[in-house]
Formats: C-alpha cells, sequence, structure tokens
C-alpha cells in the first residue's frame, strides 16, 4: 500500500520534460550504443561458449593425429595424394618467397622431389630436410567419431537409463509436489511456518549429511544396485518444485475455486478441474527441470551404481568411459557431445516456458 | 521461495485468504502435505539423526547387516580432529570459496546487467544462449573444460597465446588448478543470472528518474539505486552459493578421478568424505565428517542470515 502512494508521488515529481533536439543525431546515438552493446555481449558469447566450440571440432578430429604438434583448430587431417599409384603426404612448400602445396613423391634430407597435385607428371627438385616442411591439411571431419563412441560406450542402454530413472522421478516430483503445494496455497495447514521453514532448510542441507545412513538402509533393503534409491524420494516433493508451484497456485484467483464448491466440486475435483489446468507452464517447468537434474545428477547413481553398467546413466556411464579412453580425446569429446544433446534439445523447444517458469521461481512474487 | 527467507514473513506467507479454520479444511490441507512431511521424515530429519548416532560407532559398510558394530564413544570426533587430511581437505575448500563465492555472485550480476542494458538487441536470444551452458549435463561439461584448459593444445591457451601470454597447465598445476576450477564454475551461472535479470527489472524506473534528476550520475545509481533495491536477490543468490560451495564434488572428483591430484591440492573436504565413506566404507567416520561440515555450512549461513539487517533492504519490496 505504502509503495503504491510513494510511487504515485513519484511519478507526479517526475515530469517528462519537453526535449526537442534534432530527431537524427539522437537516434544515431541510440543506434551506437545498441550495436556497440550488442557486439560486446557477442564477443563475451563468444568467448563464453568456446568450450562448445572447441568440442564440436575436437569430437571430428582424427583420434590417431591428436598428438600432432602442427594440429589445427579445425577437425582437418594431413592431405595425401595419389601419386604414380602411391598414396604420398602434402606439404607446405615455400619456394620463391610464397608457399605451395605440393605433393612430396621422395623424401631426402638435403633435397626432396616433390610434384604438385594438379600436374602430377612433372617433378619439381626442392633444395632442404624434408623434415622442416609442415603437412598441408584438408578438411575432413571425422563422423565416425559418433559411430564408435555409441558402441564403445553402449549409448543405447545409457539413453534408456537416463530416460526411464528420469522420467519415473519425473512423475513422482510433479504428483507429489502438486498435492503438497495445493496443501499450502488453498488450505490452513496447522504448522504451516514450520512446514515452510523446513522446506527452506531442506535446500541448505547438504546431502552428505544424510547420504551414510540412506545408503546403510537401502543396502539394509537390498535396494543398492537398482534405480529405487534414484527414484523413490522423489515421490516424497522437493522443496524447489513446491516453491515453485506454490507461487503460481497463489497466482490463480481463489474466485475459480470458490464457483468450483459452489457447482459442488470437491478438493480433489478443484485441484484437477481448475488448478492443474491454469498451471500447466509451471508443472511443466517441474518436470523438465526434474528431467535435467536427473541427466546431471552424478553422485547417486555413482554410489548406488557401481559395478552395474547396465543400468548405469549417462553421467556415470560418461566418467567410466573417461577411465578407458582417456588417452582418446576425440572419442571423448564426442561422447560429452552426445550426452548433452538431448538436454540441450528439450531446453530449447521448451525455453520459453521454462525460462519463465524459473522467473516465477527466482523472483518470489 | 524469497517471501519464505525473509523471516518476518513466515507467519503471513502461509495463511490463504478465506479459509474459516474449520478442522475438515485442516485436515485436507495435511493430507495433501503429507508426502513432504513423510518425506522430511524419512530423507531429512531421520538420516541426520542417524548419521550423529553413527558418528559415534564404527560401523562399516561390508559388515554384514551391521553385525559387530560398537558405539566407539567419541573415537571418531578426536581422530577427526586430528586428521591432517580434513585440515588440508577443509583448507582447500577454504581458498577456493574465496574464488567460487565472489565469481558466483558478480558474474551472473553482471551479465544480468548487460541482459537488461537499454538498447540492447536480440535481448531473448542472449538470455538463453547465456543461460546454455547451465543446461550442459556436468560431466560433459567436465570433459570439454577438461580438452579446453589443456595446457599444451588447450583453445584456452591458444588464445590467450594470440595476445601473448603464455598460459599455464590449468589442471595440472598446483597453482592454477583452484582458478581453473573457478572458471569451470562460470558455466554454472546461469540460473542466478535469471534471477538478478528479472530482479533488475524490479526496480521501479521512477526511482533512477528521481535519482537523475537529483544530478546522479550511473555508478551513483548503480551504488544507491540498484544495489539496494535487489539486495534481497543477491542475499538469495549467497545462500544458494554456499549451498552449493558445501554440495561441490563433482568437478574435482570427475577431473581426478577422485584423486584430487596433483599433489592434493584439488582434495576437497567432500572428496575426502566420499573416499573414507564409500571407498573406505568408514561410515562412522564419515558420519562424523558429515557433521563437522553441516556445521561449518550451518555456522556460515547462520552469519549470512544475521548479516541482513546491515545490508539487505526490504523496505521497497512491493507484497502482491
Amino acid at each position: 500500500m505504502a509503495v503504491t502512494s510513494a510511487r504515485s508521488k513519484l511519478r507526479a515529481m517526475v515530469t517528462e520534460p519537453p526535449r526537442r533536439y534534432s530527431a537524427m543525431p539522437k537516434r544515431l546515438r541510440a543506434l551506437t550504443v545498441s550495436a556497440t552493446l550488442t557486439l560486446f555481449a557477442l564477443m563475451l558469447l563468444g568467448v563464453f561458449l568456446a568450450p562448445l566450440a572447441y568440442m564440436t571440432s575436437t569430437a571430428l578430429k582424427d583420434s590417431t593425429q591428436i598428438s600432432d604438434t602442427h594440429q589445427p583448430l579445425l577437425p582437418e587431417s594431413p592431405r595425401e595424394v595419389a601419386i604414380g599409384g602411391e598414396q604420398v603426404p602434402v606439404m607446405q612448400v615455400p619456394i620463391d618467397g610464397h608457399v605451395r602445396e605440393l605433393a612430396l613423391v621422395e623424401k631426402g634430407r638435403t633435397e626432396s622431389v616433390l610434384a604438385d597435385p594438379a600436374h602430377p607428371e612433372q617433378r619439381i627438385t626442392w633444395k632442404g630436410s624434408w623434415r622442416t616442411l609442415k603437412p598441408a591439411y584438408e578438411f575432413k571431419p571425422q563422423w565416425g567419431n559418433f559411430s564408435t563412441v555409441w558402441t564403445a560406450m553402449d549409448i543405447p542402454v545409457l539413453l534408456r537409463n537416463t530416460i526411464a530413472i528420469g522420467a519415473l522421478g519425473a512423475v513422482g516430483s510433479v504428483i507429489s509436489s502438486t498435492l503438497v503445494a495445493y496443501g499450502l496455497s488453498r488450505f490452513r495447514v496447522p504448522f504451516a511456518p514450520f512446514i515452510l521453514a523446513s522446506l527452506v532448510a531442506s535446500i541448505i542441507l547438504p546431502r552428505f549429511l544424510t547420504v551414510v545412513p540412506t545408503y546403510a538402509v537401502w543396502q539394509h533393503l537390498g535396494f543398492v544396485g537398482t534405480w529405487v534409491p534414484l527414484i523413490a524420494p522423489h515421490f516424497f516433493a522437493n522443496a524447489y518444485n513446491v516453491f515453485l508451484l506454490r507461487q503460481f497456485f497463489l497466482s490463480i484467483p481463489r474466485e475459480l475455486d470458490d464457483a468450483a464448491a459452489i457447482d459442488g466440486a470437491g478438493t480433489l475435483k478443484t485441484l484437477w478441474y481448475i488448478i492443474i489446468p491454469q498451471a500447466r507452464p509451471a508443472i511443466f517447468t517441474v518436470a523438465v527441470l526434474h528431467f535435467l537434474f536427473a541427466w546431471n545428477d552424478f553422485f547417486e547413481p555413482l554410489i548406488y551404481l557401481t559395478g552395474k553398467p547396465d543400468l548405469m546413466p549417462f553421467s556415470v556411464g560418461l566418467f567410466q568411459f573417461l577411465g578407458l579412453y582417456s588417452v582418446q580425446i576425440p572419442l571423448l569429446q564426442a561422447g560429452a557431445l552426445l550426452g548433452m544433446v538431448l538436454p540441450i534439445l528439450l531446453f530449447l523447444f521448451g525455453q520459453r516456458i521454462f525460462l519463465r517458469g524459473l522467473d516465477l521461481s527466482g523472483s518470489g512474487k | 521461495m524469497l517471501d519464505v527467507l525473509q523471516s518476518g514473513n513466515l507467519a503471513g506467507a502461509a495463511a490463504p485468504a478465506g479459509g474459516d479454520g474449520r478442522k475438515s479444511e485442516r485436515r485436507n490441507g495435511l493430507l495433501f502435505v503429507s508426502p513432504w512431511l513423510l518425506g522430511l521424515l524419512l530423507f531429512y530429519i531421520g538420516p541426520m539423526i542417524a548419521t550423529l548416532v553413527m558418528s559415534f560407532t564404527d560401523y562399516h559398510y561390508v559388515s554384514e547387516s551391521g553385525a559387530g558394530t560398537r558405539f566407539v564413544g567419541l573415537d571418531n570426533w578426536s581422530r577427526l580432529f586430528n586428521d591432517p587430511m580434513v585440515a588440508h581437505s577443509a583448507f582447500v575448500t577454504l581458498k577456493f570459496a574465496l574464488l567460487f563465492v565472489p565469481l558466483s555472485v558478480l558474474l551472473p550480476l553482471a551479465l544480468a546487467y548487460l541482459m537488461t542494458a537499454r538498447g540492447l538487441w536480440a535481448r531473448g536470444f542472449f538470455r538463453a544462449a547465456f543461460f546454455l551452458p547451465a543446461i550442459v549435463p556436468g560431466v560433459s561439461a567436465l570433459f570439454v573444460w577438461q580438452g579446453f584448459l589443456n595446457g599444451d593444445d588447450g583453445w584456452l591457451n591458444r588464445m590467450l597465446g594470440v595476445i601473448g601470454i603464455s598460459g599455464p597447465n590449468w589442471l595440472g598445476d598446483t597453482t592454477w588448478v583452484l582458478p581453473g576450477y573457478a572458471l569451470i564454475a562460470t558455466w554454472g551461472v546461469g540460473n542466478t543470472m535469471l534471477i538478478f535479470t528479472s530482479a533488475l527489472n524490479g526496480v521501479p524506473r521512477e526511482l533512477y528518474e528521481a535519482a537523475t534528476i537529483d544530478g546522479a550520475g550511473p555508478w551513483y545509481l548503480f551504488r544507491h539505486v540498484t544495489l539496494p533495491m535487489i539486495s534481497p536477490m543477491t542475499f538469495y543468490n549467497l545462500v544458494l552459493t554456499l549451498v552449493a560451495l558445501g554440495q561441490y564434488f563433482v568437478v574435482p572428483f570427475v577431473l581426478t578421478k577422485g584423486t584430487g591430484d596433483p599433489g592434493g591440492s584439488g582434495m576437497f573436504y567432500t572428496m575426502y568424505f566420499y573416499r573414507e565413506t564409500f571407498r573406505f566404507y568408514d561410515a562412522g567416520y564419515g558420519s562424523a565428517l558429515a557433521w563437522m561440515m553441516f556445521a561449518a555450512i550451518m555456522a556460515a549461513t547462520g552469519l549470512l542470515f544475521w548479516s541482513q539487517r546491515f545490508w539487505v533492504h526490504y523496505a521497497y519490496e512491493v507484497k502482491s
């Protein structure tokens, strides 16, 4: 209340002074500011996302050439041509002040025989050690890296596991968080302040504090080495989701509930026919958030699924792969790339709804 | 969630209008909230107490159904206080906090400032693009950064080479490994950036206009209008950063395969906890380690909540 009156006072104080400059320079200045800002943001983004470019390029590189010290940024391989029925390398040869790309037909320490790939029958003699020559590169992405990784990492199994764990947990998270948020936004729940405080506290609580006995209990119940410890806890609501949904439910006018109640709808019917249809974006956000969480989660699959490669999700599978293939950097990058395709696609498609839902949870209004 | 974090607001936040407090309404409410109450008991309060109890035992995971487990009094605790690795790993975590905490708040604030700058084109695109790395799954991102920060042919050192700086072997150098982890942490700022963006958008324009008429420059506006107005969000983000620091594990664990190399300079407290608990199966000692960490985090969070009175301004908060 006080704020609105302060605002209107301010608005009364601040009257736009009539400005009459010549239109063109002002517009030009605004344009320059916009262009500079946008250019700056683009450059910053370029640096920020450079690791993604590195990954994409490296994923397409030839595994055998990764130790090559002349290695270019792009996925290029040393060029070779067939001369006289034999594959020979193409080198960058400095002749008469400029560099030509010539095939190295005969290697020599003091002079080598070269040929122009365009005119393979002519021979050129070049003085100097061939070892000083740099190889010529050609753009040659190794798409085969992906199929190698696909089988080496057994990606179909990892995908199946990640999607199943994520989807089952998302179902649990959506159902339980919706119920709790509905209770907290529409009913006089006893000890409501305590319950809200406990939700906040659960966020601050480090999970390492609870994992030791939880693991012991799952072990006694015989569920270590199964998906149960990764899915069951999500059927008991989670603070982030409850707050997100609660904020959304609070913004739905109560008149709608009342109208439904007059029509004889019970609490569950009101939730199902009034609240949930209105809150679809928020519920969608919760499902996506959970799915991304499951895709990302590393610690719990690590401790619960060690030694169960057929049940592992992507994160742990990728980690195991690192142990086996740590020298084959292009394959590692190809695996990393495959591991982020689905989450990124999900984000790009659901982006509008998703960012809106996050905004809601963050602003707390 | 913020309204709940502001302690003064707890009572009001929960009472929806309209209800007359009938018994059936209270019962229904409890019924709807019961999944959380059950979860709170099963996955938070119960395990917390169990961890405390276990910290006084010599429980090992391998011992079948806990047979032979004895109470050992304060043995785990005295071991903890005399364990040089505890001090070392806590020190590593603290050193990293000095980089991680400012970075996790200032970088997203700067990005949000840019995102809300008047005149920026393609705002939606930039917002999504700067958020994008927050979506990239952790282990994938780590593979990428490991190559990107490689000392010999990593792109970062190549980029630095262009401007004449010869970069260190980030992740393999005892001095540079923590700054290297901090660089990796820049990819985690997406959420915080979004929260700051909506906070900056929420500052009433009239305040800026009034201050400008009084002759305030851009820095003055930022320091005396923007910062106080968004301080609740800054506080909220600081709390979340502290939480993230307490859970910081995956990055050093994956990059060093749990060793904390080079030379233990990446041995975080959480990694030491993992090693003792899940490698050596010493759940009793692990419980003591976990409670020690919890105490430290509670102390830091408590300090942060207490500090609110000096720098967090709720006066202008518009209540819906």
